[in-house]
């Protein structure tokens, strides 16, 4: 007989703190990752896309974005939920939320989870970013990321997190989103650079501020511990195993990346080390409460090497101008990281638990397979569903500004304000 | 020998440097500067104030030269430069009283041949 589920203070305390972690990692430090990547005439309008998304996707998903995602209701069985929980109707603040992964009695309150969804919600159409950088409209920007959420995001969350999901069902695993929103938005990002067009006059571009780059790159490793920690749902062994992975794998990425810098470009880069670090965060993310430390090393290690490739030869080979290499990073390092927690799902992991996972390398290549199933599926609605989004909203409003305003810089030319002041 | 000094577009100097390597001048010193024309500047505005009148980013070019580099270089900048719009810039031409090359002691016009 399966004990009642109560209230755990515990999990809840941790789950509270891992969603103002995951909120830090929008705003400032994706801001501060991406800005320190553009020229300076431009980075006010990426700290302002990043921290207007924070906004925009925090009403959006108390209004029904969080409703649509994770509903118990559905509007289309196992694709999308419906508005049973608009503006949190019906959840008051004493519920247990019906979420739990890796602790079935202790659980937090519902709200506690939907607020941490929330932040999830947030970051990845803001992680798109990277991909129009320096030259979309603010008033396209706005409408572009109001329909993603509701039309990608949301169906996207629901297929894989939601109990109803039918990917969730089908057993693909994707502890803390390397799916939902690394594959998701990296993926959107590629669609969103090859609508857009590239940037005029385009050259190799130095970073303007790459201590803002690396101040960026070291608090989205921080806000990680609760972005995937934070998704046991609990302060328990699982939780404590991603931060292991995640740590890990960050780590050994960092470390390869830099030795690749060096290989192929004479020197170890603090750019590359930073970016390399990113992937192996983005890459472990699926896998980190389901895999060892085996498992998290040689996730960081690949994926740290794809991205390099993918950033040194590959963009430059087809010509995509994907601004901040969001495609390069998170798009390849989820994919990564999504098939290879197929391969190295552990079930000693989850020993003592009700629940058990095993990759191939554990007897189970079904699990590779599904995770294949998954990439596949998200590849094509992200990719296709963001380009026909891309091109509605370019129809309807336009998407990019005019070249005199690309030019003077969206700082200027959208928000008529000036990031650095040279007299006074 | 002339000081050329110009006041260029921020976005305009690749084309600029083009012009001027394909004019066979290969010594320029950039600087970034603020300043406007007659269009006045770009309005800013902070919590609802306006400021006009604002000093716009450009860039100052200062290239000397032997006289019979004076005329091509002018054609260069000119030709990099230009795109029709109000803020394309201006051309000044100083004389030029005498030139060291620090690591040679050089002087005059060899210094800048």
């Amino acid at each position: 007989m399966p004990a009642t589920p109560m209230l755990s203070v515990g999990n809840t305390a941790w789950v509270i703190m891992a969603t103002a972690m995951v909120m830090f990692m929008t705003v400032p430090a994706l801001g501060l990752f991406y800005g320190g990547l553009v020229r300076k005439k431009n980075i006010l309008s990426v700290l302002m896309q990043c921290f207007i998304t924070l906004a925009l996707v925090s009403v959006l998903w108390v209004a029904f974005g969080y409703s649509l995602a994770f509903s118990d209701g559905e509007f289309i069985p196992g694709v999308i939920g419906d508005f049973k929980w608009s503006f949190f109707a019906g959840i008051s603040p004493d519920q247990l939320s019906p979420y739990y992964v890796s602790d079935p009695v202790g659980r937090v309150p519902h709200l506690a989870f939907a607020m941490f969804q929330c932040m999830f919600a947030v970051i990845t159409p803001a992680l798109i970013v990277g991909a129009f950088a320096e030259r979309m409209k603010f008033s396209s920007f706005l409408v572009f990321t109001f329909f993603w959420e509701i039309l990608i995001y949301c169906p996207l969350a629901h297929m894989v997190w939601s109990t109803n999901g039918w990917l969730f069902k089908l057993g693909v695993l994707d502890f803390a989103g390397g799916i939902v929103v690394h594959i998701n938005a990296g993926f959107a990002a590629l669609a969103a650079a090859l609508v857009i067009g590239k940037r005029n006059n385009l050259k190799a571009l130095p970073p303007h501020n790459l201590p803002y780059t690396l101040i960026g790159a070291a608090m989205l490793w921080f806000g990680w511990f609760g972005f995937n920690a934070g998704s046991a749902l609990a302060a328990d062994g699982i939780a404590v195993n991603a931060i292991v992975t995640t740590n890990l794998a960050a780590a050994v990425a960092g470390l390869v990346w830099p030795l690749l810098d060096k290989l192929v470009n004479k020197r170890s880069t603090i750019l590359g080390t930073a970016t390399g670090a990113v992937v192996g965060l983005g890459a472990v993310t699926p896998a980190s409460g389901y895999v060892g430390v085996g498992g998290a090393i040689v996730i960081g290690a690949v994926a740290s090497a794809c991205g390099f490739m993918m950033v040194t030869f590959v963009k430059e080979r087809f010509g995509y101008d994907d601004a901040l290499d969001t495609f390069g990073c998170h798009g390849i390092g989820g994919l990564v990281g999504t098939l290879l927690t197929g391969v190295f799902a552990s079930p000693l992991i989850w020993k003592g638990h009700q629940s058990s996972y095993a990759g191939a390398l554990y007897g189970n290549p079904g699990q590779f397979l599904l995770q294949l199933l998954a990439s596949g599926v998200t590849i094509a609605i992200s990719f296709g569903g963001t380009f026909v989004l891309m091109k509605l909203v370019d129809a309807l409003v336009g998407l990019r500004v005019d070249a005199k305003d690309e030019a003077i810089g969206l700082d200027i030319a959208l928000h008529h304000e000036r990031a650095y002041t040279v007299l006074d | 020998m002339k000081m050329i000094v110009a006041i260029i577009q921020p976005y305009r100097l690749d084309e600029v440097k083009e012009a001027l390597y394909a004019a066979d001048v290969n010594l320029l010193t950039v600087s970034e500067v603020l300043g406007h024309g007659r269009q006045g500047g770009q309005v800013e505005v902070y919590r609802g104030n306006k400021e006009t009148g604002n000093l716009l980013r450009k860039l100052r070019l200062e290239i000397a030269v032997n006289e019979s580099f004076v005329e091509p270089t002018i054609q260069a900048i000119s030709k990099g430069a230009h795109t029709g719009e109000v803020g394309d810039g201006k051309i000044f031409v100083y004389d030029l009283a005498e030139v060291v090359r620090i690591r040679t002691g050089e002087r005059g016009g060899e210094a800048i041949g």
